[in-house]
């Protein structure tokens, strides 16, 4: 029988924020098509996995296994949803548009002909599949249709809240054995190298982000104090890479890291569309800003009028003294 | 954040260079209630100002710019924010290097010191030149390079702390809101998106946008946003090394249209070369919309791949550049390349203060500020800016496009001072151009109007006469020895000249004598029928017109001005009838043609169509009569301006090519040949000594210094009777004289003839500039041959120390120095027939 | 080594994009057009492999035909040859149809010139965002693809290819032939200089037709997302305004 096949996406057996999205994602849409919710999981049993499909009220769980699936692979990864697709026949596959959801759920697509519709926002199927997705990074969006009774599909990170809904009865889990060609191990992970530990930009509860405001390499000294005093990250704008102040890994927008914090504290950013579309996710977002109409502080909840050079030494210091740590 | 004013007297709109200055200025001035909005963000908006290439060089062949340059790098200098490094023109071409000698009598003229260099001395200055492409280059030393953007802030600052001025940025205009004035719409209200501030003035200071709003209020600014390519190219260690913003004087490549600034490590090259691209003002994004700003539209690449190629040529390293950065930038182009400043013509309180690149800004934003104050700026007579010149059929986009597209390219290119329009030709010509064009007529542009400047019909008196070509190319450009030719026929025998372009205006109602006598200085309560001839003056008593005017009835008056002038006449005139509806005024110009016919004959020639009597005891001189001209009524004014005997003749337009035939016809007997403009404007009125307005007559000057004041003043009051009073009680500095030119032979050998236009010095015997007690240079108003009188002469004011008959000066003209002599100066300056007998005859 | 580059052309907006009246497409009156960010990174990775390790780079692009633009640019900062799939019919096309026509193109191209070592993408274009090009035609190839890579390291037939995580980044390793997907931030594309400008006019474009039918995706409309008002609250001017900006620091529970 059909249903609705959500992908888990985890690393090496720990399930990512995102596949807590997709569940919720999964859930509605189910609802939505009236279809059941089965969580796939690639790769080997995983204890937490019937665990983690109960607390999202989905009640029946796939593994699909093979001993090749060692570690994260496109293609075995994608093969594997591809098998999938000729055992269960499912409707819909979906996960959430990260790197990995995005790439996985294409390669399927590449090898069964499915069409896929990468960062969703809204879908719904009438005279087949009506879908509102992101463009420009989340600047537009598009309706889109799509003539196909099967479709693979990611919701957008960070569009969907990770709202947990204890299930009412066990989840059944089932186990697949794939047979997966060999030769697509040839994309798997060989090494990983850890540069931060703990916290990273798109998990860190607060992030001090600077731009062209900030000057310089050397301006971003008070913000990486303040981030630390916050156990935040520091992340920049496009315009701070491109002069070469800062490491592309630390920007924030639509090519380079999509941001969810607690609070995001744009230092001098005046808030160009591609800016905002990796920042809006966050939950608050305070300004600072010596121009009361930069698009960064009209969108902000909180604001600042004034130069971020002096604003956020006075904030470290009144941090400090709270804590007793003197200035 | 303040709160958004609800009242305030004057609102600038638009925080560019020019209304940061202007609220600078009008602080300074005592305007003490001033809101200057904008629609960006400060302390760029995004306007043009944003985008500019900041440099200054003070040289031009205007006066009237260089004033207003000039006063602008003091402006910059004294805020500290001028860089002088120097800048130099470069030419590929000889006849960039003749452009150079004349480039370096303006410099002479206006006290700016510049010296010629050669492609050696150049890459002395700029040691990364390719001296084989050039021939030559003009230096200017004060060749400066400035932060607009800044010295815009600082200006709105101190309005800001002296407590005038309240700024709104990131606030969009949506409507200008008029009542009704004394004499059309009045502004009374800005509305804006943030709420509507009631005011007295607003001054539309928008740059490209300035045509949008000011449309808001229903009326026009004349100019379109039009591309200005440039790239930024670097880095280069030759420059990087220097570690300085500009340590190489700014090059301008005059022959490829195009300029290369330092700006620390990398280099802007842009370019006046390409295509003109115009926009539309609808067609500018919005702050929002736009990639960079809306005046930093997206780069066309491929027009701007011959520059590179030229300026890889000039600059070899140039190749290597990485180009960073390269925009279509924005910048506002008019029909005649000036500025449009000054009061709208359609609504009362209404100003514009825009196309007026950064070299100009802060002292546009002193002259508008003072104009707004004093009635007229001080500065500079801005009558080549002033926003009034344009007529009707110039101020649409039509007109405003073709003229762009044609002067886009000649930016940095060779303007001949009698240089004529292609584009935009015969779309105002009188009733006889069917007759003039047969006659092979050679057409000037008047005020918009096609007028033959001389008629190759008349080719045959050149050897008559034995009239030489001139053997200068430049100087014979735009000139026929015909002109000289119909000039001594016409004294000899009659000519008739087509002066269609006549711009005339009636005045009527039982206010307007009283009003007329308010308008100008001398004395209009005269019989009907008597014709006045009179200066009209600026509130400050410096010359506004001078124009003639008819008594036609006991409350009707019509007021004959130049085609050049009707514009601003007609605005001045407008602005200060009563509003009580006790006058009227009426531009006729369209309804009435007029003819001109001189020389010995002309009376007995007009006599042969009329029964009327055409003597001089009949019709005195300055009179005007209604008159039956071969059955064609007409009114005859018997004047001259060309020192001979006749009339000028006002018809119906209607009638104008019937009469033109019964003249021309009746004529033959009488050896009448048409005669151009070139005799009527210049050579006729220069033999004479007769001023013009705008060559002459200038707001820098009185009609006492012009030799123009009557031995009595009236009683009645008039615009700028208290200056004019005193300027009469006081003894002139300068006076108006006519010189004559003691030998035309250049260093060559051959004979020049200086054009007259404004930029070409006299000098002492030594070679020093004239400048009398005021400050004021003098300098050649108008230069013509006098065939009559077999001398080349020439106008200029001078101290009067040096006004003396047979003190003997120099004049420079293309870089050389010839000697000249004082002929006349005082109320009388004519050469020829100094007692008028001819004209009286 | 040979290496291929699909790159986009994409307008370039500013801070608000406009859509056309009939919804369909960005409203690119005031606008210039680019090549997606990411792909910008790639055509500057195959000119930096290239020029350490030799061979050429070939540009390919479907689109309209003024998508020449693009690939001039490309010439003007290091490709070699310049291919353009035209599509003529006014509007992008979906994944399927871009994929294949692209496939077929390479086909073509190897055929005629041998197989391409390595073939470049960007992660995803800067517009349609569907995150799938370059992986459909890897897959037609049979090819191994990877994307999000931030990193590239060539020994001989071996790739290592860095791929960013939160963390640090992960590591594959590929043997030629191979396709990549690769982020912005692998490198800092130079400009090109005027000399590159110049001589791109130079380059030879070969066009080509594509006959491929359209696939599945129909785009309907564009529009703009929801505007969410904000009321901004200021929380004060300058360093005056550090204790209230601590207190909400505290409210959040982050201090």
């Amino acid at each position: 029988m059909p249903g609705l096949y959500v992908f888990i996406e985890h690393d090496q057996g720990s399930f990512s924020p995102a596949s807590r999205e997709a569940l919720t994602a999964a859930r509605k849409l189910g609802e939505r098509l009236q279809e059941p919710v089965v969580a796939t999981h690639i790769g080997k049993a995983n204890p937490e996995f019937k665990a983690l499909c109960e607390e999202y009220g989905v009640l029946e769980g796939v593994i699909l296994e093979d001993p090749k699936l060692l570690d994260y692979g496109p293609e075995l990864w994608g093969q594997a949803i591809a098998d999938l697709l000729a055992l269960r026949n499912p409707r819909v596959v979906l996960s959430i548009g990260t790197d990995r959801g995005n790439e996985v759920l294409a390669q399927a697509s590449a090898r069964t002909g499915i069409p896929f519709v990468a960062n969703c926002v809204d879908v719904s199927y009438g005279q087949g599949w009506n879908l509102t997705r992101l463009q420009w990074g989340g600047s537009l969006l598009e309706d889109s249709a799509v003539d196909s009774p099967t479709i693979f599909l990611t919701y957008a990170h960070h569009s969907v809240d990770d709202v947990p809904t204890p299930a009412p009865t066990e989840a059944v889990i089932d186990a697949v054995e794939l047979d997966l060609d060999p030769i697509l191990s040839r994309t798997m992970i060989q090494d990983r190298v850890t540069l931060t530990e703990g916290t990273t930009l798109s998990t860190a509860a607060v992030v001090v982000s600077g731009g062209r405001g900030v000057g310089s390499s050397e301006g971003f000294a008070c913000l990486e104090e303040l981030a630390e005093l916050l156990s935040g990250k520091v992340g920049c704008s496009r315009a701070v890479t491109n002069n070469g102040w800062r490491s592309h890994a630390d920007q924030v927008g639509q090519t380079g890291t999509r941001i969810a914090p607690e609070i995001y504290i744009a230092c001098g950013i005046s808030g160009a569309i591609q800016h905002w579309v990796g920042a809006m996710a966050s939950k608050n977002i305070l300004a600072i800003n010596t121009d009361p109409e930069a698009n960064m502080v009209t969108k902000a909840g909180y604001a600042v009028i004034g130069d971020l050079h002096e604003v956020i030494p006075a904030v470290i210091s009144e941090i400090r003294q709270r804590r007793g740590m003197g200035s | 954040m303040s709160d958004f004013p609800t009242k305030t007297r004057c609102v600038v709109i638009g925080a560019g260079i020019v209304g940061n200055c202007l609220v600078g200025h009008l602080s300074d001035m005592g305007w003490d209630d001033i809101v200057l909005l904008d629609k960006g963000p400060l302390p760029n908006p995004g306007g043009s100002t944003g985008h500019a290439s900041n440099f200054i060089f003070p040289c031009d062949h205007s006066k009237e710019i260089v004033d207003l340059t000039l006063d602008s790098q003091r402006q910059y200098e004294e805020l500290g924010l001028q860089n002088t490094c120097g800048g130099i023109e470069v030419a590929r071409t000889e006849e960039r290097m003749e452009e150079f000698k004349r480039r370096m009598t303006s410099a002479k003229c206006w006290g700016i010191p510049s010296t010629l260099l050669t492609p050696a001395e150049v890459k002395e200055l700029v040691p990364f030149i390719s001296e084989d492409v050039i021939l030559g280059g003009f230096y200017t030393p004060s060749v400066s390079a400035v932060d607009s953007l800044e010295t815009g802030t600082q200006m709105r600052k101190r309005a800001q702390e002296a407590g005038h001025l309240q700024v709104f940025a990131n606030t969009e205009v949506t409507d200008i809101e008029t009542t009704n004035g004394k004499n059309k719409p009045k502004v009374s209200a800005v509305v804006t998106d943030r709420g509507r501030i009631e005011c007295d003035t607003v001054v539309v200071a928008c740059g490209v946008w300035s045509p949008r709003i000011a449309e808001m209020a229903g009326a026009t600014i004349p100019l379109t946003p039009a591309v200005h390519q440039m790239a930024d190219v670097g880095p280069f260690d030759v420059l990087v090394e220097t570690q300085q913003e500009l340590a190489y004087p700014i090059v301008r490549d005059m022959d490829t249209f195009c300029y290369e600034r330092q700006t620390a490590g990398s280099m802007e090259v842009g370019s006046y070369a390409h295509r003109p691209i115009l926009h539309r003002v609808e067609e500018i994004p919005s702050n929002d919309e736009a990639a960079l700003s809306p005046t930093e539209m997206p780069f066309t690449a491929d027009d701007f791949d011959q520059q590179m190629e030229e300026a890889i040529e000039l600059m070899e390293f140039l190749g290597d550049g990485e180009i960073k950065y390269a925009i279509n930038g924005l910048l506002s182009l008019t029909p005649d390349a000036n500025p449009v400043l000054g009061p709208t013509v359609e609504v009362e309180d209404l100003w514009s203060a825009a196309a007026v690149w950064i070299k100009e800004g802060p002292g546009v934003g002193r002259l508008v500020a003072e104009w707004m104050t004093h009635g007229y700026p001080h500065l500079t007579d801005p009558h080549g800016a002033d926003i009034a010149r344009f007529y009707p059929q110039q101020r649409n986009v039509h007109h405003i496009e073709a003229r762009c597209e044609e002067h886009f390219n000649k930016t940095y290119g060779i303007v001949h001072p009698r240089e004529q329009w292609d584009s935009r030709r015969d779309v105002t010509t009188g009733p006889v151009k069917a007759r003039t064009d047969a006659l092979g007529a050679f057409y000037f542009e008047a005020g918009g109007w096609e007028r033959p400047h001389w008629y190759q019909s008349n080719q045959d008196l050149v050897q008559n006469y034995g009239i030489q070509e001139r053997e200068h190319e430049w100087d014979g450009r735009w000139w026929s020895p015909i002109s000289d030719a119909e000039h001594l026929h016409l004294r000899d025998h009659a000519g008739i000249v087509d002066l269609s372009a006549f711009q005339i205006f009636e005045i009527s109602g039982p206010g307007s004598l009283e009003y007329i006598e308010h308008m100008v200085v001398n004395k209009c309560d005269v019989k009907v029928g008597a014709s006045i001839y009179t200066p009209v003056l600026n509130p400050s008593g410096g010359f506004r017109s001078d124009l003639t005017i008819l008594r036609l009835g006991l409350e009707r008056f019509r007021i004959i001005t130049g085609a050049f002038d009707g514009g601003r006449d007609e605005y001045w005139f407008r602005h200060n009838m009563p509003g009580d509806g006790t006058v009227q005024f009426e531009n006729r110009t369209n309804a009435v043609c007029t003819l001109g016919v001189w020389g010995p004959n002309a009376v007995d020639l007009l006599s042969a169509l009329t029964e009327s009597q055409l003597d001089q005891d009949a019709f005195p001189y300055g009179s005007c009569q209604e008159i039956l001209l071969a059955g064609i009524p007409t009114e005859m004014f018997r004047v001259s301006y060309v020192g001979d005997s006749g009339f000028e003749i006002y018809t119906a337009m209607q009638h104008g090519l019937a009469l033109w035939d019964a003249i021309a016809e009746a004529g033959q007997a009488f050896h009448l040949r048409p005669v151009g403009a070139a005799v009527y404007g210049t050579s006729g009125r220069i033999e004479k000594g007769y001023r013009l307005m705008g060559a002459e007559l200038e707001n820098e000057y009185t009609p006492v210094e012009a030799g123009l004041a009557r031995p009595k003043v009236k009683a009645a009051d008039f615009i700028g009777k208290a200056d004019y009073l005193a300027a009469r009680d006081d003894s002139p500095c300068a006076q108006l004289c006519v010189l004559s030119m003691n030998d035309l032979a250049c260093e060559a050998g051959y004979n020049r003839f200086p054009m007259g236009s404004g930029n070409e010095p006299i000098l002492s015997p030594t070679g020093e500039r004239i400048v009398d007690a005021k400050g004021r240079v003098s300098r050649v108003t108008t230069a013509g041959n006098a065939p009559s009188v077999g001398k080349y002469l020439l106008m200029s004011y001078l101290p009067v120390e040096l006004c003396a008959p047979g003190t003997e000066l120099q004049v420079m003209y293309q870089n050389e120095l010839y000697p000249v002599t004082v002929e006349a100066t005082g109320p009388n300056l004519a050469l020829f027939d100094p007692q008028n007998d001819r004209m009286k005859n | 080594m040979r290496v291929l580059v699909c790159v986009k052309r994409v307008p370039a907006p500013g801070s608000r994009i406009n859509i056309t009246p009939d919804g369909l497409n960005v409203d690119t009156s005031h606008l210039g057009f680019t090549t997606s960010p990411h792909e910008e990174c790639a055509v500057e990775e195959a000119t930096q492999i290239v020029e350490q390790h030799g061979g050429s780079v070939t540009v390919l692009t479907v689109g309209p035909p003024e998508a020449e633009e693009q690939l001039r640019y490309a010439a003007s900062v290091g490709g070699n040859d310049f291919v353009l799939v035209v599509n003529d019919t006014g509007e992008d096309w979906d994944p399927q149809r871009t994929s294949t026509a692209i496939v077929e193109a390479i086909i073509d191209l190897e055929n005629d010139a041998g197989e391409y070592d390595l073939i470049l993408f960007g992660n995803e274009s800067a517009d349609a965002g569907g995150y799938q090009i370059g992986i459909k035609v890897a897959v037609a190839l049979g090819r191994p693809a990877v994307n999000g890579i931030k990193g590239i390291d060539i020994s001989g037939n071996t790739l290592t290819a860095r791929r960013e995580v939160d963390s640090g980044y992960e590591v594959y390793t590929l043997q030629a032939p191979a396709v990549l997907g690769v982020k912005e931030g692998i490198n800092l594309p130079r400009y090109p200089t005027m000399k590159g400008r110049l001589a791109s006019k130079k380059a030879q474009i070969d066009r080509r037709d594509s006959s491929t039918p359209p696939g599945p995706q129909q785009k309907v409309r564009l529009h703009q997302p929801e505007e969410t008002v904000t009321e901004t609250q200021v929380l004060g001017n300058g360093a005056d305004a550090a204790a209230a900006v601590v207190d909400l620091l505290a409210d959040l529970g982050v201090l």
